[in-house]
């Protein structure tokens, strides 16, 4: 693989995040290489279920970047076809009783003061959006933006669109070290020899903190381990993304026990998707079925109609949680040509195209289109510091 | 001693009368008829049948007496069975 070329890139990771920094790399004009230990969307993003929400965003950094990267999977879904299965399907969150009710009222505000599209459904609303829920729930409200995507096509349509832009992929292919010289990154050693690059970008997902202690730098990202069932394909039962107001909570809290919350939908596959988990036990990936009974359990309580169909299988993956649920997007602190894109947990699938476009602008030296301040990879040392 | 003949069965498929070997399965009963695709995908209405073979890819599926997205592959054939190859998720959707 030694070529003797020097690239202007080198993207570490071929998941949703890596193939997007790519594509956008290559589309400014830049020489990228991608190298990938497993294959395309090996990781976490072949164990998620391809969300694109604002609904779960409180007002803040992150809620920026989602929205960012909303309209830009609006532009990216007609560049890449229909096999992306992009749906604007409209994602709907339910109040299971009165008590959530209000502060999931509070929430949806603060999200529509801060630009998202917000509907408040009452209870007697409720079947016209999702004809199947349980009765007695308390309402909701309903978010018109959020998507859904098959993110295994995703990630792999955009290495295609970077490939055609000249962007080399290179599968199966371990990083084994990051090489420097004179104080800044001069490419990565592989399984299968060395790449030189002026930049290299970290796209590890929960593996990033492994690469950058390659490059002798700090990055607190951790795995945190999520199940889910999926049912035989069936016709349309569920129109949306479904979850209940706890979901919010569980993904903010900094909890490392069992966590569980109701989240549901429809692929395009026909297949029924239902989580979620969470839970910090390391890459261990050992089947539970303590967690899926209590993913599916809590399922059937949703939507009573699922009792009646089927489960053929589960799965299980590890988000990349960072302690303060932000990702980490930016230039190393202390190493020039070291760039970080990775720690967005379980939302790594919408916002990789707004961490793609961003990383591309870091990388030519223009003003990125959003503040990157919350977001900067020194964030953790200045917490270790203060 | 010579092998006694397996005894045979009397199912139907798509309302065709099949003689298929007692205790096979319905993946196998389709085999013998030379018979290798029994649905078409959901999208682009692609043929399949077994694939995998062991009931683990959700390829091979029938409905049997009524009953949708029975894994052929697993699924004995018994006498008397009404087996309909499927169209879509074979719950009427037809696909789309």
């Amino acid at each position: 693989m030694s070529s003797g070329r020097t690239y202007d890139v080198v993207v570490v990771g071929a998941g949703i995040v890596g193939s997007a920094c790519a594509y956008f790399l290559a589309r400014a004009g830049l020489t990228v290489a991608v190298v990938e230990r497993g294959t395309v969307a090996s990781g976490t993003t072949g164990a998620g279920e391809g969300n694109i929400l604002l609904s779960d965003k409180e007002p803040g950094p992150e809620l920026e970047l989602a929205r960012l990267s909303n309209r830009l999977w609006r532009e990216l879904g007609a560049e890449l076809g229909p096999a992306a299965e992009l749906e604007p399907k409209g994602g709907l969150v339910v109040a299971a009783g009165p008590e959530q009710r209000k502060p999931l009222d509070a929430f949806a505000a603060a999200q529509a003061a801060a630009g998202v599209q917000t509907r408040r459904v009452s209870a007697d609303e409720l079947p016209e959006l999702e004809p199947h829920l349980a009765a007695g729930l308390a309402g909701g409200v309903f978010y018109p933006e959020d998507m859904q995507v098959q993110p295994m096509m995703a990630a792999a349509l955009l290495l295609r669109l970077a490939r055609d832009l000249g962007a080399d992929v290179h599968p199966r292919t371990e990083v084994t070290g990051v090489q420097t010289a004179a104080g800044r990154v001069s490419g990565v050693r592989t399984s299968h020899g060395a790449l030189a690059a002026g930049q290299v970008v970290n796209a590890a997902g929960p593996w990033a903190g492994e690469l950058a202690a390659m490059a002798g730098r700090r990055l607190p990202v951790l795995p945190r381990r999520g199940f889910i069932v999926v049912t035989e394909p069936l016709p349309v039962l569920i129109r949306h993304k479904v979850y209940t107001a706890d979901y919010v909570a569980n993904v903010a809290s900094g909890s490392a026990g069992l966590e569980t919350s109701t989240v549901i939908e429809g692929t395009a596959g026909g297949t029924i998707l239902i989580g979620a988990s969470r839970e910090r036990v390391g890459f261990d990936r050992s089947s539970s079925l303590r967690v899926v009974g209590l993913l599916a359990g809590q399922a059937m309580r949703l939507f009573p109609v699922l009792a009646e169909a089927r489960a053929i299988r589960f799965y299980r993956g590890f988000r990349p949680y960072c302690p303060d649920h932000l990702p980490v997007i930016g230039a190393d602190d202390r190493l020039p040509g070291l760039l970080h894109a990775c720690g967005h947990e379980g939302a790594g699938v919408g916002l990789a195209p707004a961490t793609g476009q961003l990383i591309a602008q870091i990388a030519t030296g223009q003003a990125p289109s959003l503040p990157l301040g919350p977001l900067r990879p020194g964030r953790f040392e200045e917490l270790a510091s203060a | 001693m010579p092998e006694e003949p397996r005894p045979r069965i009397d199912i139907t498929v798509d309302g065709a009368a099949w003689s298929v070997p007692a205790d096979c399965t319905i993946a196998a009963a389709f085999t013998e008829h030379g018979q290798v695709a029994w649905r078409r995908t959901r999208r682009g209405a692609r043929p399949r049948g077994l694939n995998c073979g062991i009931g683990v890819c959700f390829d091979c599926l029938v409905t049997v007496n009524g009953m949708p997205g029975i894994r052929a592959c697993l699924a004995e054939a018994r006498p008397g069975d009404v087996i309909c190859t499927e169209e879509g998720s074979g719950f009427g959707d037809q696909g789309s």
